[in-house]
């Protein structure tokens, strides 16, 4: 690491997050101001006022430019989204962990100028107040999330369009869009003229930013003393004045052209899960190959560049939520994940001398931002694997490793092209898209325990005694665990309706009120279609939702039938007062349950058929449904850090969980059921059929002494390819071990630095609340002796 | 993976000298450890075979002593509920303020506390096991085996005691092409280890003192016949490896390192040395056996030491590997 890298990278890790009212201030004087105009012209014309105002902000020694925010770690929010009320930001600037600082003159702001004007006109209350009271009920019950009640349609990834081409080019592309509708065939041509003239003013837009910050260093330029400094700067400005009017020319114009399409995505709204360059490696080579033949960039100024882009990234602290959630479940992480390796857009191995420099920065920098995978592929050589487990062994959680010939396959399940599927990969946690040609929305978490619970329940809620689910019988009278097999199926059924019949009112409030002209432009085919990426312009449209406790409730379904159908140990009756009393009086049923269950992840069938069992009622549920883009619902299995969230709504189970703890979490095995070792593990999760899914998240924690030596690289490179092998989707470890995670948290102000992988993600652990903390040290930790 | 529902005759490939190892055959065993790692190439199974004739002062798996069936307590995971108590039909358990008490004169090893215990505090230590469900066991991790040259590995107890459980168990895993290894005491008949060569892809051979006094001493046997066995495994040209448990204070002194570095000259087909330095991780488990660790005080040898024992062996021509 150089110095100038070591330090931005101090100042992006040691300056407290803070609330920025800038972009609301900007947001709200543009709709005070703009008139009357179609929404996406509207959008438009917003994003511009944004990019024209907003502070340009150039930091000391940098050499990418560029901020979200006026200054690193700034925050902006979106109150046309959501707007914080003024509770939110007392608890967002005293809450313990991931505060954001909130200064008396951002409260002003918000008292006098954004709460008065956004109040009652939020995309947020539109969408509560559009749900039906079911959903409200169910939503409350914990048994399903919304990833936008307070975010935008996200998970969009970018691929190889803007190393080609710059705005100028696809201004041209719109225009040409725009000559040629056909006012007399098409209906929906005035729609088409509109959506693009919004693309049209946001592309403008950006090039104006861009020249913003062209003008911002000349004047830093002018007034520095330092003459390499000065040099620098004025490169930059050169830089600033090409990309992203034009195509990038240099690794360094490519890298600052990406980074300004970022700014502008996240920017223009805060979509989910913020926004990704995709594979990196794949877009930079050609400008790496001819740089490095001219002999005008080396590998260290090139790692230089790659690490203060990597800054840049750890400058955006995710926007904070509001409500109730902003005491709860935090993270500064804003999920934008690099992928490296995979395959060519020919099928041919992709690993090549630029994904060995990113793996290097990805070492050197130990950020939680970017995240970062690997997307492994059976052509891939197990050199690149083995430099990454060399990563990974260092114990703070990245880089995830997938499996890049089964998101391939996923993909072309779901109809892709092969080259579309080759070029995709995954982002957020461990999603699987199509990268630059698909809008895939995760639209929420669906809680499998909660939903058993209520089945067990006869449709009520014993949390709060309200009937939320059907009546599909009292237990009690079941007499074959088909039956309650077939009530779980119908609640299921009932509570996956629910979950639709709101998505699709949501989607199409964000379609028709905040529609994302910038983002079209980046995202195929929304110029040619002459349809915003949130209205079913990209070539594809995926809607997925998020199973979470498939451990949990296998190990559900197998202590039901085993003690109550099979061996009779105990009774419905019994077994349900008993859990009504979370155990208590009853130590002996309790340890009946978790230790004479056969338990999922012991690549036992009688509890692995039933996993499968659950899975495909999910699968069947949802799958193939229509969204309102052209496109379907299908499934994911991966919970970031809701697993927690949902434990804390769902009391006592039949496995022998408690009330209130952590469901299990991603496909992984209930915490600490798992007894027979990692192959175990790895054998039942693959029973599951990967290929099926958008992706499932298997967390494996390994003590750093199973890793030593090139002997524990060696198992875990088998390890993972065994389990590729076997067509799993993607596999994180966490290489810590429990003591050392004790003393963190006991002493966090002496483990600060420390990372663990959560869930898709890698966190502080000190920054994890102490339930999340207390989980990750309990998850079965692997020994071999 | 789908069960096999056939099983073919192995004796058309593995030898006319074999007979009577049907899959029915049944042994006991004491544990199928998956992703064993130090046992033998690759990721491997590990399976435990009940009985020893050794008793070695240092032994880390004393559940693989006795042949038979045996019931460990472990207090921690007690709780008291007295189930186990009126499950025993010989009336040899007994509650206490905090644990439960065995007689053993009354106590017949039949196992009844434990199916009564549901916190596993009263634990059955072996079960019977056919070669057919073991295979079945044993194939479960046939990916990993293929992915990294793993395969199984028989151990525990003396896998040989139990041979023609051994010799069919290893003739069904030949039979699936799963590599085989063998971890022996070396204390067992000639004619037996003869016949399992053939389905043996590696010996994994323990020498643990080469002077035999000693070796009386610290195993409660002779080692003539032990080490006879290793000069005919040797001399057959079978793959072995010699693994030398290193205990403070029992055989790692300079004589017995130089001691086994002249024997192994005289066998030139073994090449391979594996150091298996001292810990002390079985104490829990002689507690919950009632047993007395003989060696429970024993400090693990220093790195300095066990890296200088490596050195000196590698310096006369031994390839050297510290664990298993």
């Amino acid at each position: 690491m150089t110095e100038r890298v070591r330090k931005l990278r101090e100042v992006s890790c040691t300056t407290q997050p803070y609330i920025s009212a800038e972009r609301a201030l900007l947001v709200t004087e543009a709709y005070r101001t703009m008139g009357f105009h179609s929404a996406p012209v509207m959008r438009a014309l917003v994003f511009k006022y944004v990019m024209e105002h907003k502070t340009v902000c150039i930091s000391p020694g940098e050499l990418i430019v560029g901020e979200r925010g006026p200054a690193p770690r700034a925050t902006p929010t979106y109150p046309e989204i959501c707007c914080h009320s003024l509770e939110d930001l007392t608890i967002l600037d005293t809450r313990p962990k991931i505060p954001y600082a909130v200064s008396d003159e951002v409260r002003k702001h918000y008292t006098e100028t954004i709460i008065p004007y956004w109040k009652g006109r939020t995309i947020r209350e539109k969408i509560f107040a559009e749900m039906t009271p079911s959903w409200h009920d169910a939503y409350a019950a914990g048994i399903f999330t919304e990833f936008m009640e307070q975010r935008a349609p996200g998970h969009t990834v970018l691929d190889d369009k803007i190393y080609h081409r710059g705005m100028m080019d696809f201004i041209r592309e719109i225009d040409l869009q725009l000559e040629h509708l056909d006012y007399y065939k098409d209906s929906l041509a005035y729609s088409k003229q509109e959506e693009l003239r919004g693309m049209r003013i946001a592309a403008e837009a950006m090039i104006r930013f861009a020249e913003r910050h062209a003008l911002a260093l000349d004047r830093e330029a002018s007034q520095c003393t330092n003459p390499q400094r000065h040099g620098e700067l004025a490169h930059l400005a050169a830089i600033c004045r090409r990309v992203p009017a034009h195509a990038p020319q240099t690794f360094h114009e490519a890298l600052q052209a990406y980074w300004f399409m970022h700014l502008g995505v996240v920017t223009e709204l805060n979509p989910w899960d913020s926004f990704n360059p995709g594979r990196l490696d794949q877009h930079l080579l050609p400008f790496y190959q001819a740089e490095t033949a001219k002999g005008t960039l080396t590998d260290e100024h090139a790692r230089e560049l790659l690490e203060c882009l990597w800054v840049k990234f750890n400058n955006q602290p995710a926007p904070p939520k509001v409500g109730v959630t902003a005491a709860e479940s935090a993270t500064y992480t804003d999920f934008a994940n690099i992928n490296s390796g995979g395959m060519r857009p020919d099928g041919s191995d992709g690993v090549n001398a630029v994904t060995y420099l990113v793996l290097d920065v990805i070492d050197d920098m130990r950020l939680v931002q970017p995240s970062s995978n690997i997307q492994l592929s059976r052509k891939n050589p197990d050199a690149f694997l083995k430099r990454a487990l060399r990563i990974v062994r260092k114990g703070w959680g990245q880089p995830s490793i997938f499996n890049a010939d089964v998101v391939v396959e996923e993909m072309l399940r779901q109809g892709k092209s092969i080259e579309d599927a080759r070029c995709g990969g995954t982002s957020g946690c461990v999603e699987t898209g199509a990268f630059g040609k698909e809008s895939y929305i995760l639209t929420g978490y669906l809680n499998f325990p909660k939903i058993f619970e209520v089945t067990l329940h006869n449709g009520v809620d014993p949390r709060s005694g309200k009937s939320i689910g059907l009546r599909t019988g009292d237990p009690r009278s079941f007499r074959s665990f088909g039956e309650l097999l077939q009530a779980y199926r119908t609640q299921l059924r009932h509570f996956v309706d629910i979950k639709i019949r709101g998505n699709n009112v949501i989607e199409r409030i964000y379609a028709q009120y905040v529609p994302t002209p910038f983002l079209s432009i980046l995202i195929d085919d929304c110029i040619r279609n002459g349809r915003d990426y949130s209205d079913g312009g990209a070539r594809y449209n995926t809607n997925y939702i998020q199973g979470v406790g498939i451990g949990t409730l296998a190990d559900c379904f197998s202590a039901v039938r085993t003690h109550v159908f099979e061996t009779h140990a105990v009774d419905m009756d019994e077994l349900m007062r008993t859990m009504e009393q979370n155990f208590e009086g009853n130590e002996r049923l309790h340890q009946l349950m978790l230790n004479r269950t056969p338990r999922y992840g012991n690549d036992d069938d009688r509890a692995d058929d039933l996993m499968r069992e659950g899975f495909e009622m999910f699968y069947e549920a949802v799958n193939g449904r229509p969204n309102t883009k052209q496109g379907v619902y299908r499934i994911q299995m991966l919970p970031t850090t809701c697993h927690v969230y949902f434990g804390s709504v769902t009391g006592a189970t039949p496995d022998g969980r408690l009330s209130g703890v952590p469901v299990s979490e991603g496909i992984s095995p209930v915490q600490g059921a798992d007894r027979t070792g990692p192959t175990a593990v790895l054998r039942s999760a693959a029973k599951m059929d990967h290929a099926r899914t958008g992706g499932t998240l298997l967390n494996q924690k390994f003590t750093p002494d199973l890793l030593a030596g090139e002997e524990g690289i060696e198992d875990l490179t088998r390890l993972v390819r065994s389990y590729f092998t076997m067509g799993g989707h993607h596999i994180q470890f966490n290489v810590i071990d429990a003591a050392t995670l004790r003393a963190a948290q006991q002493h966090p102000e002496q483990h600060r630095d420390l990372i663990v992988r959560v869930a898709g993600y890698s966190d502080y652990f000190c920054d994890l609340g102490k339930t999340l903390q207390d989980e990750i040290i309990a998850r079965t930790e692997h020994h071999s002796w | 993976m789908t069960a096999q529902s056939t099983f073919p005759d192995p004796r058309q490939r593995y030898g006319s000298s074999v007979h009577n190892h049907t899959p029915s055959v049944t042994g006991t065993i004491f544990d199928v450890m998956r992703f064993a790692v130090n046992d033998g190439p690759g990721i491997r199974t590990t399976v435990f075979l009940k009985g020893c004739l050794l008793s070695c002062w240092w032994c880390h798996n004393p559940e693989g002593l006795h042949r038979g069936i045996e019931v460990a307590y472990r207090v921690d995971r007690c709780i008291l509920c007295g189930e186990c108590v009126d499950a025993c039909p010989h009336r040899a358990l007994a509650l206490e303020e905090t644990r439960v008490v065995r007689d053993e004169a009354q106590c017949v090893l039949c196992g009844s506390c434990a199916d009564a215990c549901y916190t596993e505090a009263q634990e059955r230590i072996g079960r019977d096991i056919s070669v057919r469900d073991l295979l079945q066991e044993i194939l479960k991790d046939r990916v990993f085996y293929d992915e990294s040259g793993g395969g199984v590995t028989f151990s525990g107890g003396e896998p040989l005691l139990q041979f023609d459980f051994l010799l069919a168990a290893l003739l069904a895993c030949k039979e699936q092409e799963v590599h085989t290894a063998v971890e022996t005491s070396g204390l067992t008949s000639t004619e037996h280890l003869d016949r399992i060569r053939a389905a043996t892809d590696l010996f994994l051979f323990d020498v643990k003192l080469v002077d035999e006094e000693r070796h009386k001493r610290f195993t409660g046997v002779s080692n003539t016949r032990i080490l006879e066995n290793l000069r005919f495994l040797a001399s057959a040209g079978a793959a072995v490896v010699v693994r030398l448990p290193l205990i403070p204070g029992v055989n790692d002194d300079d004589a017995n390192i130089d001691a086994l570095a002249e024997l192994l000259a005289g066998l030139e087909t073994i090449r391979e040395v594996h150091l298996l330095p001292y810990h002390a991780g079985a104490s829990a488990k002689y507690r919950s056996l009632g047993m007395r660790a003989r060696m429970a005080d024993a400090r693990p040898l220093p790195r300095e030491r066990v890296e200088a024992i490596a050195r000196s062996l590698s310096a006369r021509g031994y390839t050297v590997q510290i664990g298993g």
